[in-house]
């Protein structure tokens, strides 16, 4: 039994180490095909991180999270929820207004805004589950397309809910009071910046996630649509409302994306509210297997690479874009390491079950001829 | 559940095909409405020869990522990696144009734009990788690759620098005065429909890139080869059926890869149209989503070159009127598309499809309240246009969409019988 | 029914043009085909029988070049060759029509017949002539440009007869052809078939359906676990023959042990009518019937005539249907498929692999599908892991489901293992109703001997169980009562103690309107 766990562990990190490896092999060629050093490059990436390195890593580890997780919800299902990036984006908007009008004091502030951000998420991605399982609309289409009306729709609203900033032309929202911040603190020592106080609801949120998804029959309902729709049918799942409730569960996930920099970093949403989170999520969920764990692992190797990397323009006369290649290459690779590694493993278990019934059959055949 | 197999015959009416008479038929429909339009909101510019010119430039990218995504999805593949592939176009074309010439750009943006394709069809059709994952992917690394280079390319070059390409000259155009200069005075007379007639035939008289040209003959290019050869017959059928391709000799992996790759070339040229035409060089954020426009025009031109050539001419002319200042303008077209609803939803009720006639008829009397509540169309809005259209298509028609039936789905060699 | 003259077993060397020698094949863990020996004649049909599983498809697909033999070798017309690709096999002569059609739906006909070989004709007017031309030779009544979405299935198999056709093949291999046709499909598929022999060509006809092998081929050849067994002209045996050559012994056959029917109803279904989807005739039509506590009702037909849809509007899970279903007493009408299997039903699906098993989730897990709001295996609004194991172990035990472990795969074990898990599972939660649809169909003669004294011990404690079956034999062994179903509609009720297979073979194709056997439904 230990040895079949060891075995299965083995197998579960082959892969992502596989991957790992090619993108690594696959960023040096592009390096040394560009002239650049590729020593000085790894040279920076793989340096100890320092203090406030360490807590941005985290931070940024923190956003990156919540968007994987979501992302992981859809594919449990065999959703693929796309309009993450969206979902976040008219959520935090929404969260912003909300919070920055202050209709309740203190926290109860705070909280009001979360659920917001929450339900908006969920409404933005309910369209796209109304669309499938009313009228088939796949659901990578209708996020693509919800997302870009996101945008269109934020920059809208955003220059009709805009305050004047004295000084800056960039255009946000009203700023969350001072007592509806999420406080951060301090983890790593000598850092000059805090770690997000909102780590703990990411981690929260993976908790949740993970016994939800293994341990209810809700989330037995949901994993058995995502492995076979037929066979969930046939054993009494409305999968169209699971199809239904999960997106909106991806979505409300999703919605919390950009809350860990609302309340803890920037305040307000405005035009340079970071974007292109809802992508990285997807990317981190694949690279995790879906699992908390391991989306969490993901969610800090991507942090940890874009910070690293930022120095590398100074430093080595590197553009730190060189890591989108890395991450981008990961998501191909780990996919591929991932299908090689399991089809090792069907084939290993088939010969196992074979082996187990011969010997089961052998000593019977004996004890049958005496 | 099982497939119901029965004695009875079901008979359905023959589908038709659009044939010529309609399409010029709908097109000059199309001209009356917007004569009408002029005349009853007072707004000149929606038909003036200066729009439709932008409108074919604007629509152009649009268009090719789109025959990108055709091609790719004919033959099975599906292709959301379309914006990164434009990206690396934009690059290719602003590294090309700029160090060697325009005509060099092109090709460059070609070249790209197939690399981009290659990378997708190693992933997709020789590793099986999930073609979304693939193309998310796709479009993640084309961006780093694309910034990467940009900055080892242009920084420090005169006129460049870390996001943009310096510029580059121009690609030549056409002009034919003897007959753009009577036009315009037609045009300006604002006789119904013969102004409108006017302006749409002065827009490719006048100022037109050769570009723009090859990249029409595209469209018909691809309706030939794929409908009307051999190969675009098995390119085809590896889209539809990939299992009986197999079991009749084709090659499927082989077309599922030409198909891909060349669905890169497309997109790669698009982004190429846009720095080298629609602008003077490569800058960073160039395709501002275009190749999801693209993806969005092809589908909403049901997986066919003549749909998709309509689809994104609506596209292209929605963002032009939007850059065109034109929030009055883009006012006017709401009230066209409030009798469009209207009408489709009239349609859809005879048709028996309630449900549809019931949303359409909804949606048109609120564009109709809209269009009576104000006087101007907020800008942002505007740029909406190409994909609440392409939902509301695909929500009011999905039934009559019909695309390639093994689109998306993986494939492995040996999977017949 | 067939020529005297062709029927020859052993035929003239010189009229051989397909022989097969030594054929072998492997596939990792189970040996697929062993030592065939096979000799096709000129101008005959030639049948290949065999159990599912058999080894039977492996062989044709050895044949079209799908699959290359690891032994053995292959003459056609005098000549070895090497298929390693169907482009090898169509180059050498042969066509194959398979069981589900490889047709592109959205191409027209035209498309479909010229992919691959446009080299013949073009893909225009000449192409459109000569497949006019074949269509009117062979009686095919094909239009070149139809919509191949727009026509039926008995159309498109012509199609890809006329797809092999067109490509000048002398030698077709036709997979299981008759699977997916009503009766009257069959007799013209069968003229066509003639019509081809008389022509000179040589049609390669698999089957498990022995009465319509009997009725059509010159020759059989039987195959079983992978390896020819027998050639023998089809004159010369009777379809219970060929039966006991395909099985290798005495037919095992279900045996009805002594009444255990009472009058306690559990099941009533009144006037159960499916609409079809898009217009014409329903798929079911007034079902009426009635299973008693401790009895077994059949159900007989031929595949596609409403079983599957009787089945799942029983189940719930095709919300078009109307008409009254009441399990002891209790209406189901409007309760989902879950809140059905709560009330008592035990459901074991017809195509197992798709629906009734996660294949890439454990056994202990598969235990749990179905079953995900019942004891053991729920505690709450939770998953008892706990409680679902230690059952699933139960029934590996109970039911003889040969596993190394419960948490492997489901993927990785056999379909009679696999199946055995289903009714082991769907017998848990004390159901007063058992679904059987197909429960042996596909499984080994050892698993199908177990999975019948599994629905019989269901019988004797007194579960209503409704089998349906396309295997006659199973049907007459276990049944009570068997009733006909025939485009949707119940259209007789035998008593499986009188009953013979063909007088319900003749009541599943309407042929039996007034045959004594049959009381009116």
């Amino acid at each position: 039994m230990t040895d079949n766990r060891l075995k299965r562990l083995g197998l579960g990190l082959a892969a992502p180490l596989l991957a790992l490896l090619s993108a690594f092999l696959i960023t040096s060629l592009v390096l040394l095909a560009a002239g650049d050093s590729v020593t000085g490059v790894w040279g920076q990436i793989l340096s100890p991180p320092q203090a406030r390195g360490l807590t941005n890593i985290v931070n940024a580890a923190t956003v990156y999270y919540l968007s994987g997780v979501a992302v992981a919800i859809g594919f449990r299902m065999n959703l693929f929820n796309i309009g993450v990036d969206g979902q976040y984006r008219v959520a935090s908007f929404a969260a912003a207004v909300v919070a920055g009008e202050a209709f309740l004091p203190g926290y109860l502030n705070t909280l009001l805004a979360l659920m917001a951000a929450m339900a908006v998420g969920a409404v933005w991605a309910g369209i796209a589950g109304i669309l499938r399982v009313t009228r088939g609309v796949s659901e990578v289409i209708s996020t693509i397309m919800l997302n870009a009306i996101a945008t269109a729709l934020v920059a809208y609203l955003l220059r009709k809910a805009a305050v004047d900033n004295p000084g800056s032309n960039i255009t946000a929202t009203k700023d969350v009071p001072e007592g509806s911040r999420i406080p951060g603190f301090s983890v790593f020592p000598d850092s000059p910046n805090q770690v997000y106080g909102f780590v703990v609801v990411a981690v929260l949120v993976g908790i949740t996630y993970w016994v939800v998804i293994n341990r209810t029959r809700f989330g037995f309902d949901l994993r058995a649509t995502g492995l076979s729709q037929s066979a969930a049918v046939a054993s009494g799942i409305d999968t169209k409302r699971m199809i239904f409730v999960s997106m909106l569960l991806s979505g409300a996930v999703a919605g919390l994306v950009g809350m860990p920099i609302l309340f803890g970093q920037a305040f307000n949403y405005g035009s340079t509210f970071q974007s292109g989170l809802g992508f990285a999520g997807i990317a981190i969920a694949l690279l995790g297997r879906n699992h908390p764990v391991g989306i969490a692992l993901g969610a800090l190797l991507f942090a940890y690479l874009d910070e690293q990397s930022n120095p590398l323009q100074i430093l080595q006369n590197v553009s730190p874009d060189i890591v989108r290649i890395t991450q981008g290459t990961i998501v191909l690779t780990v996919v591929i390491a991932y299908e090689v590694v399991r089809r090792y493993g069907v084939r290993l278990e088939q010969r196992q079950v074979a082996l187990a019934l011969e010997a089961e059959r052998s000593t019977s055949r004996e004890e049958a001829s005496p | 559940m099982s497939v119901a197999v029965t004695g009875t015959t079901t008979v359905k009416a023959p589908r038709r095909r659009l044939r010529l008479p309609y399409v010029l038929l709908g097109f000059a429909l199309l001209l009356v409405l917007l004569s009408l339009l002029r005349i009853v909101t007072g707004t000149g510019d929606l038909s003036s020869s200066g729009t439709l010119r932008a409108t074919l430039i604007a629509a152009m990218p649009i268009g090719l990522a789109g025959l990108g995504g055709l091609w790719a999805e004919r033959a099975g593949v599906v292709n959301i990696g379309l914006e990164g592939m434009m990206i690396l176009g934009t690059f290719g074309a602003g590294y090309f144009g700029y160090f060697w010439g325009p005509w060099e750009g092109v090709l460059g943006a070609i070249g790209f734009g197939i690399a981009g394709g290659l990378l997708h069809a190693v992933a997709t059709v020789l590793f099986g990788v999930d073609h979304i994952v693939s193309g998310v992917a796709v479009n993640i690394i084309a961006l780093g690759v694309v910034q990467y280079l940009a900055v080892l390319s242009f920084s420090g070059v005169p006129g460049g620098g870390q996001t943009q390409s310096p510029r580059v000259d121009d690609l030549p155009s056409i002009s034919i005065p003897a007959l753009a200069d009577p036009l315009g005075s037609l045009e300006q007379r604002q006789w119904f429909f013969v102004s409108e007639l006017a302006a749409l035939l002065r827009s490719f008289v006048s100022n037109l890139s050769v570009l723009t040209l090859i990249c029409l003959g595209l469209f018909v290019l691809t309706w030939y080869v794929l409908w009307r050869t051999t190969f675009g017959l098995r390119l085809r059928s590896v889209g539809e059926n990939p299992a009986a391709a197999e079991t009749l000799g084709v090659d499927v992996i082989r077309y599922k890869f030409i198909a891909v790759a060349t669905s890169g070339a497309f997109a790669g040229l698009a982004g190429g149209f846009l720095a080298l035409v629609a602008a003077n060089g490569f800058r960073d954020g160039q395709t501002g989503g275009r190749g999801y426009i693209g993806l969005a025009a092809m589908i909403f031109g049901n997986w066919r070159p003549g749909g998709l050539l309509a689809g994104s001419g609506l596209f292209g002319y929605t963002d032009t009127l939007r850059l065109r200042g034109g929030g009055d303008s883009v006012h006017g077209l709401l009230l066209l598309v409030a009798i469009g609803l209207i009408g489709l939803a009239l349609w859809q009720w005879r048709q028996h499809g309630r449900q549809s006639a019931l949303v359409a008829a909804v949606l048109g009397v609120v564009v109709a309240l809209w269009y009576v509540l104000t006087d101007s169309v907020p800008e942002d809005l505007t740029g909406m246009t190409p994909y609440v259209t392409t939902l509301l298509v695909l929500a009011l028609f999905a039934q009559r969409l019909r695309m390639p039936a093994a689109d998306g789905k993986p494939y492995r060699k040996g999977s017949a019988g | 029914m067939s020529s005297p003259s062709a029927a020859a077993a052993s035929a003239d060397a010189t009229d051989v043009v397909v022989r097969l020698r030594g054929i072998g094949k492997t596939f990792p863990g189970v040996v697929a085909n062993h030592d065939i020996d096979i000799d096709v004649a000129r101008g005959t049909v030639h049948a290949i029988v065999g159990e599912n599983g058999a080894g039977k498809s492996t062989l044709m697909k050895i044949l079209y070049g799908v699959q290359k033999p690891d032994s053995g070798t292959i003459e056609i017309d005098g000549r070895q060759v090497s298929l390693s690709s169907p482009s090898d096999a169509i180059a050498a002569g042969v066509g194959m029509v398979f069981q589900h059609f490889m047709l592109a739906d959205n191409f027209t006909v035209l498309e479909n017949v010229v992919l691959g070989a446009e080299k013949l004709h073009g893909i225009g007017d000449g192409a459109r002539e000569e497949i006019r031309r074949i269509s009117a030779t062979y009686g095919l009544d094909i239009d070149p440009d139809a919509l191949v979405e727009d026509l039926g299935v008995g159309a498109r198999q012509r199609i890809e007869i006329l797809k092999v056709l067109y490509r000048g093949a002398r030698i077709i291999i036709l997979d299981e052809p008759t699977a997916v046709l009503v009766p009257q499909e069959v007799e013209e598929l069968f003229d066509n078939l003639r019509e081809l022999k008389s022509e000179g060509l040589a049609v390669i006809f698999i089957s498990h359906k022995l009465d319509e092998v009997l009725s059509v081929a010159d020759t059989v050849t039987v195959v079983r676990r992978g390896t020819t067994i027998d050639t023998v002209a089809a004159q010369s045996v009777t379809s219970r023959q060929l039966a006991e050559l395909m099985v290798g012994s005495e037919l095992p056959s279900p045996t009805t042990e002594t009444s255990t029917v009472t009058d306690v109803p559990v099941l009533q279904v009144r006037d159960l009518t499916l609409p079809a989807a898009v217009g014409g005739r329903p798929l079911l039509s007034d079902i009426d019937l009635t299973i008693h506590r401790g009895e077994i009702l059949g159900i007989a037909g031929v595949e596609g005539n409403g079983q599957a849809e009787l089945v799942e509007a029983v189940m719930g899970m095709r919300p078009g249907a109307t008409g009254s279903v009441e399990l002891s007493g209790q209406d189901l009408a409007g309760l989902s498929t879950r809140r059905r299997r709560e009330a008592g039903i035990g459901y074991i699906p017809e195509d197992r692999h798709r629906h009734g098993l996660l294949l890439d989730a454990p056994l202990w897990e598969n235990r749990v599908l179905g079953h995900q709001t019942r004891e053991p295996n729920v505690r709450g609004p939770f998953v008892s892991r706990g409680g679902a194991r230690a059952d699933t172990e139960r029934i590996v035990r109970d039911y003889d489901v040969r596993t190394p472990g419960i948490d492997v795969l489901a993927r990785a074990l056999s379909g009679g293992n696999q199946q055995k898990l289903i009714i082991g599972r769907e017998m848990s939660g004390d159901p007063s109703l058992l679904i059987a649809s197909h429960p042996t169909r596909g499984v080994d003669v050892g698993a199908q001997a177990a999975i019948w004294d599994h629905i019989k011990n269901a019988r004797r404690e007194g579960l209503a169980v409704l089998l349906v079956s396309a295997d006659l034999d199973e049907l007459i062994g276990l049944s009570d009562t068997i009733q006909v179903i025939l485009r949707g509609r119940l259209v007789g009720t035998f008593d499986p103690a009188s009953v013979t297979p063909q007088q319900l073979g003749s009541a599943m194709t309407g042929a039996a309107d007034d045959d004594p056997g049959a009381s009116p439904a």
